[in-house]
């Protein structure tokens, strides 16, 4: 009995230890096929853009080193800095107001009292269904150039103002685009911000109801504090997402999306250089600037978004 | 003097309706692109010279769509979209769940180093290594083909990051150790009883994965050159390419395009809602 019992317990721990074995070629097996997906596709080129941005090459004649003169080019490029702006200026103009938007919205959906909830819910999302190559086409024909185009007749009729060119003016293009990302990601925002207010704890708002704080007081103190995670994911994706703006502009300007430069931005910089110009190390240093201005404005918004909080607390 | 309970519902109630109203404007807003697409689709294109603007469907749906067959390949890239995002689902529900349950389940050397590395990927922002990955899908002789597109999203560390969390929250130990008392292999485990387990994050990340592929454009314009392998959003695009600009036949287009998505979305909206945050909160 005694020395069949330390035969099962011998045999038990052997079996423990190849089992732990056999536990540890599973893992890194299964997790192989994503890295080496990645070794290929993500880091390799990666990489290799890093290289190709100290080289002159037009994709068949062979490299040449060119030391640091394809980012002199592309920074001394007026088009390269009318790129940045237009980045920048629809960027602001197409996910600020989305965010302010959408939190409105989220908080006016949370509502105890509103009916038809998911009704609201429903429609306020649909537009994010809508592809980005979509949403430029719906709306290069409601702002059309012509005089009579939805956007023009209402700007006409309503508010007494002239027609716009939107297709081909420096504001009309930018406003156009901005409106298109604005109406297709605020009820993405919203969905969001939903979901992070409704993840408050009710007990929150009842002390804060007991210590007698009104609803400005509530949203003041707890809502918009609570909601800070939320406020900080959106506002990074958004400007990440701002920063790499391509389908839109280029769609809703079709035939002159690499011609004209009202919309002209970063990443269609970049595609005009690699795959209209055939210039690939200029396009692969524009790669890199665009990675650094990322990285710089994502640090700068969270910073604020940051500091946007704090403030508050400390008003108190 | 003034009853206040009655004071202050009065007061309520007229900013209930500011919400209401606010609200509803908000959603005639969201919805009033996709009527007037319908109406631009319904009628000849002078009717958008009309002075007032056309706010009725006209009768020349059919001719309009008609004209978009003419122009370009409508069905082809509807079917090419879906084998395409039908593949990379799969796929992507395959790598990410093998490699979830690995994360969550097993010990091995590296594990947390390993797993933040595939958070920081989702960092590199797409364009940084579009020119090589072009190349890369050239030398392969995947130029113009839907293999060529794939196999970039293939790549998808948000989907390891899910499923991870899901399977160490929904698959307990004990039934992965008396499975393995029973001598089951791993693999088999992984097959017979955590994919059951974790269908409903798969609804999750497949709805996730399948609108970001359908909707993307960048990389499906740069591989795709013959009209003929060309997904829908790269086939659309080419309506609006096109010197004689017929209104009425590009958003006919785009209608019959956005149309089977909205159906889908309007049966399962909840999935399709909480995977959004789901992917996002998490």
């Amino acid at each position: 009995m005694d020395s069949s019992s330390k035969k099962v317990s011998i045999f038990k721990r052997r079996k423990f230890r190849s089992e732990e074995k056999k536990d540890m070629i599973s893992g890194y097996l299964y997790i192989a096929p994503f890295f080496i997906i990645f070794a290929l596709i993500g880091l390799y080129p990666a990489l290799f853009s890093i290289y190709l941005a100290f080289q002159k090459w037009n994709g068949f004649s062979p490299m040449t080193f060119n030391g640091l003169a394809n980012f002199e080019l592309v920074l001394t490029d007026p088009l390269f800095w009318k790129s940045v702006y237009n980045t920048i200026v629809m960027g602001i103009m197409g996910t600020a107001p989305q965010l302010i938007v959408g939190l409105i919205l989220a908080y006016l959906l949370n509502m105890a009292f509103l009916k038809f909830k998911s009704y609201f819910r429903i429609t306020i999302f649909m537009p994010y269904l809508t592809s980005m190559v979509a949403v430029a086409l719906i709306f290069s024909v409601l702002f059309s150039n012509h005089e009579s185009s939805l956007a023009n007749y209402v700007l006409t009729n309503f508010f007494g103002l002239d027609p716009i060119a939107w297709a081909a003016s420096e504001w009309g293009t930018k406003i156009a685009i901005s409106l298109m990302v604005f109406w297709r990601w605020v009820g993405y925002n919203t969905i969001i911000y939903l979901a992070g207010i409704q993840s408050i704890p009710n007990d929150l708002y009842e002390a804060a109801t007991i210590d007698g704080a009104n609803r400005i007081q509530q949203l003041r103190y707890i809502t918009i504090p609570m909601m800070k995670p939320f406020i900080i994911l959106t506002v990074f994706t958004s400007t990440v997402g701002a920063m790499q703006l391509f389908s839109e502009p280029t769609v809703f300007l079709g035939a002159d999306a690499f011609t004209r430069d009202e919309a002209m931005t970063i990443v269609m910089y970049l595609y005009r250089d690699a795959f209209r110009l055939q210039s690939f190390g200029t396009a692969s240093a524009t790669a890199i600037i665009l990675l650094i201005l990322i990285t710089i404005f994502a640090v700068i918004n969270l910073r604020l978004t940051q500091g946007f909080g704090k403030k508050r607390g400390r008003s108190k | 003097m003034s009853n206040p309970v009655l004071k202050n519902r009065k007061k309520l109630s007229f900013g209930r309706i500011l919400v209401y109203v606010f609200l509803f404007i908000t959603s005639i807003l969201s919805l009033f692109p996709f009527y007037w697409m319908f109406v631009m689709a319904t009628r000849p294109s002078a009717a958008y010279n009309s002075i007032p603007p056309t706010l009725t469907p006209g009768n020349m749906l059919v001719e309009n769509f008609q004209k978009v067959l003419n122009q370009i390949d409508f069905f082809g890239g509807m079917w090419n979209s879906f084998v395409l995002c039908a593949v990379v689902t799969i796929v992507v529900l395959f790598i990410s769940s093998l490699a979830g349950f690995a994360f969550a389940k097993f010990k091995f050397p590296g594990k947390n180093f390993l797993f933040v590395a595939i958070l920081v990927t989702m960092i590199i922002p797409p364009q940084l290594g579009l020119i090589p990955q072009y190349f890369l899908i050239a030398k392969a002789d995947l130029l113009d083909t839907l293999q060529g597109v794939m196999i970039l999203f293939f790549l998808n560390p948000l989907g390891i990051f899910l499923m991870r969390q899901y399977i160490s929250g929904a698959v307990p130990d004990e039934l992965i150790e008396a499975a393995k008392l029973d001598g089951c292999s791993n693999f088999r485990i992984y097959w017979r009883i955590v994919l059951p387990i974790i269908l409903p994050a798969f609804a999750t990340l497949g709805i996730i994965v399948f609108t970001a592929v359908w909707g993307e454009f960048l990389w499906q314009f740069t591989i795709l050159r013959d009209p003929d392998n060309y997904t829908i959003q790269v086939a659309l695009a080419q309506l609006s390419n096109t010197n004689n600009i017929d209104f009425g036949m590009i958003l006919s287009g785009v209608f019959w395009a956005t149309v089977p998505l909205l159906i889908i979305f309007l049966l399962f909206n909840r999935l399709f809602i909480s995977s959004i945050t789901e992917g996002s909160v998490k």
